[in-house]
């Protein structure tokens, strides 16, 4: 039987979830933070939910929703066009290409495996605007920026996993 | 029958993933187009990133509202638990200053006289804008922040931005209603300045780190620590003597600055307008024309 308009907006609305909360999320690190000591340091919070979702809802953040995400993230933050497009659009490729060894471990494994990934992606990125600037950047900020990033990651997964249950459970 | 159909459906199932293995590289070939596109100051790439930002700021502006009300709190909080120190700390300050305000009155009237003795021609009362910071991003990457005020408000590239009376950096990008800062701490930011009590110029240059270093120093002066920096008027970028920071090292050839206003109090800035060129001299208008002298009746 064919399901009613409404049901069928309603699940097409849910299916938007993931790209909208990434989205949110990308929004998030913009607000200028003015606590001293936190200044600037910006945690990759679309990257936690880009990984996220590639393992449990590939299908609803496919890879030109990171890419436009990595893009919209270089166009808000002011960083060479591409850079961080490329980075996402990476992350979700790898992480989909993981997907079977992911979903099936511990949470501590995903944290771990969080890490390395999100090691690379940092430093892909701290690598592609050294070349675009055509001088090596410092490499302190993106250090504490990828731990900030670590430290927060059980948090955002807590919260991304309460949205995938809130918003997606049976669609 | 049923193994010609699983056959097909193998078939669409491996060209569904050879378009998907293709999609996928085709948006990294993308990105790498980009990379390399938006090198070349592409004006179209250009004007779409600023419409972006535009069509984002009042979302940006609604959202940084709430965490500046919380920075406050946080500020007010932190202000009460130093109130002793930073009132004995003003009360020295204060006895200071007003010995200044003797001298600096005592300049004033000095300076006026003079002034008039030289018929000199006064420095223009600048124009400003007040804007907010609505969106900070990515301080390890690079150093800039959207303004809520654009063009519509009279914002143009290459402008000066101030925090109170010192430079915080440029205007490098301006939409409708959002603007972009340079901070001169940004790895991009480069800018005229001199040391003040020597008038050494030299020119600024951000590297993301808290501390810009000055490199191109003219001559071998003795630069100390505690030196005063001001911007100078080489270039025509700037008006000379906006106070930018001080010297706060001089080691192995390379000399930083600490800046007067630090990133994390920003919150309103004054977008200034000295009727110079600034320091992009690439705005929408071409320079105007020279104008024609007159020479007292020379070429008749």
């Amino acid at each position: 039987m064919k399901p009613s308009p409404w049901v069928r907006m309603d699940t097409w609305l849910r299916h938007f979830v993931p790209f909208s909360v990434t989205l949110l999320l990308l929004l998030l690190t913009a607000v200028p933070s003015r606590f001293p000591g936190f200044a600037g340091i910006t945690p990759m919070l679309p990257l936690m939910g880009v990984y996220y979702w590639a393992i449990y809802r590939p299908d609803l953040l496919p890879p030109w929703a990171a890419f436009g995400l990595g893009l919209l993230h270089d166009i808000v933050s002011g960083t060479p066009l591409g850079v961080n497009a490329m980075v996402l659009l990476l992350v979700q490729g790898v992480t989909v290409s993981q997907r079977r060894f992911f979903l099936a471990k511990t949470f501590l494994v995903a944290w771990w495996s969080f890490a390395l990934l999100a090691g690379a992606a940092i430093g892909l990125s701290w690598l592609l605007v050294g070349l675009v600037n055509h001088q090596p950047l410092d490499p302190a900020p993106a250090m504490f920026e990828y731990l900030v990033t670590l430290g927060l990651f059980p948090l955002l997964t807590w919260g991304l996993a309460r949205t995938q249950l809130a918003f997606l459970k049976d669609v | 029958m049923r193994g010609k159909q699983s056959g097909a459906v193998g078939r669409l199932a491996t060209i569904r993933l050879l378009a998907q293995r293709f999609a996928f590289l085709s948006l990294v070939a993308a990105a790498f187009l980009l990379m390399i596109l938006g090198k070349a100051d592409i004006v179209l790439i250009e004007r779409t990133r600023t419409m972006i930002v535009d069509g984002l700021a009042p979302i940006l502006d609604v959202m940084a509202r709430p965490a500046s009300a919380i920075a406050e709190v946080v500020e007010h909080v932190r202000e009460l638990a130093s109130l002793r120190t930073e009132n004995a700390r003003l009360k020295t300050d204060n006895q200071h200053l007003q010995h200044w305000e003797t001298v600096a009155r005592r300049l004033q009237n000095e300076n006026a006289v003079l002034h008039e003795q030289l018929n000199f021609v006064p420095d223009p009362d600048p124009a400003f804008i007040t804007a907010r910071v609505i969106g900070d991003l990515d301080s390890a990457l690079g150093q800039t922040m959207l303004l809520n005020a654009g063009s519509r408000d009279g914002v143009r590239k290459g402008q000066a931005v101030l925090s109170g009376e010192s430079l915080v950096g440029y205007i490098v990008d301006v939409g409708d209603r959002s603007s972009r800062l340079l901070l001169l701490t940004d790895i991009n930011a480069h800018l005229p300045v001199m040391l003040e009590s020597t008038r050494t110029r030299a020119i600024l240059s951000g590297d993301n780190k808290d501390r810009p270093k000055l490199g191109y120093i003219a001559g071998n002066p003795n630069i100390q620590v505690g030196d005063r920096v001001v911007t100078s008027s080489s270039g025509a970028a700037f008006p000379p003597g906006l106070p930018v920071g001080i010297v706060a090292s001089v080691a192995d050839g390379t000399t930083r600055i600490e800046p007067y206003v630090r990133r994390t109090e920003l919150d309103y800035v004054a977008v200034v307008d000295y009727g110079l060129g600034g320091i992009l001299p690439f705005s929408d208008k071409p320079p105007p024309p020279p104008p024609t002298r007159h020479r007292g009746g020379a070429e008749n």
